[in-house]
């Protein structure tokens, strides 16, 4: 998530905003061009295996006189999945292609719900200006200027791309031990959810910190060797407890 | 000191508490996702959204409050959102999506457009009988409008038409004619975003080309076969050139007169409604396209079964526009 990123805030019943992180223009393209790799790679694969199969030999070459079902059985579904990729996606997914998924990312109207059938076919025609004059220069300009990162095709469906918040798992019950609150239990999870990322000498470190601020009396049990493989499992193992875990 | 030790204890004990709903956050979210993929129809889940909403935004309140930074607060953020769009938006089917579009939103969108079909449809005609005229008085202005393959053809006595299918199977010239009209239909809708001009030159383009033709044919005694050739699908298709334009023509307006609300905002209210008219464009072409590739091109069709075509034609997509083809069901 861009730090700089704007936030759509939308206003509830209940008096608590939703606010939603508006997707720039890095996460943008990078939907964008694993789609268009999905979509060529689909559209390539189809007319391959269909050139193939027709040709009767190891030959992509289009026939000498193509009859009509070369053309309906090869190269029309094949045009047809990369250029109706977007369309057909986006209403099957609820605003989501896969590459918006992997970029964590999905279309939202302005009210924070799953845009309609008529917003996403006008999304999606307006690529024909946002493309102009090559490689969107069109959309990227539009996305760079605007405070809300759209492109013409947003603008005119009244849509925005946004961050999906499906970062956090979900945290654990709370129940006290000893010294062990809310927050330190926030922490001793964050911990425990990173420790394989970490160094072993910065994940033993923070164990300790951790250990002697909630439960001093766990963090001498678990020995001063640190670096020691052993030693990180238990303290690994002393913060699991800790939690309930 | 004892002040501010017992807020901090205070603070604790709320935070304590909060964190000890995790189990109603994971229950709450977990019915929202069910609710939203439409995996449920249990009435009591349903019943226990608008409970889950209110319990998800009430601890919200809170954990952003007292643990701003944590993760709790982004789960509970995710879960809220998710409740929010499930309770005020429901469930998504892309089928429902589609037949909302066109049974529920396209006549309206139709009858606010209508003063822009009627004046893209007036320009339209004006600009067939302007290129009728022009070739009419000047014939070699024809070479502007038409390929020299056309002229050489026409001027053997011969429609470019006759013996297409021939040359070309009906179905790969189908969709070739097919393509080439949505490709045509949209570029006139999106050209509106150059401020209405873009979409007033395809029109007139595509309606002088039209009229110079026809007078071309009609020096050389083939309007006739011409007329014949394009009714079955041009009642529709030339419809749909219009449509196009008074979907486009609204946008070009909408950026050259806003009104009182901001440019881009008129921009997205014109553009979202007549982009709706552009799905239909783009299925009525569908047919056309068809019907150009199957029945136009072939010399066993008789007159009178191009004209029920192309007239038949013609009255389903009026009943689809008017929302008659598609009637809402009537509420209980």
């Amino acid at each position: 998530m861009s730090p700089g990123a704007p936030d759509l805030t939308v206003d509830s019943v209940t008096g608590i905003d939703v606010s939603l992180a508006v997707a720039g223009p890095g996460a943008r393209s990078y939907a964008f061009l694993i789609d268009w790799h999905i979509r060529l790679i689909l559209a390539f694969a189809w007319y391959a295996c269909g050139a193939l199969l027709f040709n009767g030999r190891l030959s992509l070459a289009v026939p000498a006189t193509p009859s009509g079902r070369w053309f309906v059985l090869v190269l029309l579904p094949a045009a047809a999945i990369y250029f109706l990729y977007h369309y057909v996606l986006e209403l099957a997914m609820r605003g989501r292609t896969p590459g918006k998924r992997v970029a964590g990312v999905h279309i939202v109207t302005r009210d924070g719900g799953a845009p309609g059938a008529g917003a996403l076919l006008t999304r999606n025609v307006f690529r024909l200006v946002d493309c102009l004059p090559i490689c969107y220069g069109v959309g990227l300009v539009a996305v760079a200027v605007t405070r809300e990162h759209l492109r013409i095709g947003d603008m005119a469906a009244g849509t925005l791309l946004v961050y999906e918040r499906t970062a956090a798992a979900a945290p654990a019950e709370f129940v006290s031990h000893g010294k062990l609150d809310a927050t330190g239990m926030e922490i001793v999870q964050e911990l425990l959810a990173r420790w394989e990322a970490l160094e072993p000498e910065a994940r033993a470190g923070l164990a300790r910190r951790v250990l002697s601020r909630y439960a001093p009396g766990e963090a001498g049990e678990a020995g001063d060797g640190a670096g020691a493989a052993g030693d990180g499992e238990a303290l690994r193992r002393r913060l699991a407890r800790l939690v309930g875990a | 000191m004892s002040v501010r030790s017992n807020g901090a204890a205070r603070e604790r004990a709320l935070t304590g508490n909060l964190m000890k709903r995790a189990a109603l956050w994971r229950d709450a979210d977990a019915r929202a996702r069910r609710l939203a993929r439409g995996r449920t129809d249990d009435a009591g889940d349903a019943t226990r959204m608008a409970d889950d909403y209110r319990l998800l935004a009430h601890d919200l309140a809170r954990v952003r409050t007292l643990l701003p930074e944590s993760r709790a607060r982004e789960y509970l953020e995710a879960a809220y959102a998710r409740a929010h769009a499930t309770l005020h938006h429901g469930a998504w089917r892309a089928g429902s999506a589609l037949l909302t579009l066109f049974r529920d939103e396209l006549p309206g969108v139709v009858a606010a457009l209508m003063p822009y079909i009627v004046w893209s449809t007036a320009i339209f005609v004006l600009t067939v009988a302007a290129g009728y005229a022009l070739v009419h008085r000047y014939p070699e202005l024809i070479a502007l409008f038409a390929s020299p393959d056309l002229i050489a053809s026409v001027e053997h006595g011969r429609l470019w038409t006759a013996g297409l299918l021939n040359v070309v199977p009906s179905s790969v010239l189908s969709v070739q004619i097919l393509a080439n009209n949505i490709v045509v239909s949209l570029i006139a809708y999106c050209a509106g975003f150059f401020f209405g001009l873009g979409t007033l030159y395809i029109l007139g383009l595509n309606g002088l080309m039209l009229g110079a033709v026809f007078a071309f044919v009609s020096r050389h005694a083939l309007a006739g076969q011409l007329a014949a050739f394009i009714v079955p699908h041009g009642c529709v298709e030339l419809s749909v050139m219009c449509l196009s334009g008074a979907a486009g023509a609204a946008v070009g307006e909408a950026l050259v007169r806003p009104g009182h609300a901001t440019r881009i905002e008129s921009f997205r209210v014109a553009a979202l409604s007549s982009g709706k008219l552009l799905a239909a464009c783009a299925v009525l072409l569908v047919g056309a396209g068809l019907i150009e590739g199957f029945v136009s091109p072939d010399p066993r069709f008789p007159l009178w079964s191009r004209i029920l075509i192309g007239v038949g034609y013609w009255a389903l997509m009026l009943a689809l526009l008017s929302g008659r083809l598609l009637p809402r069901p009537h509420a209980r």
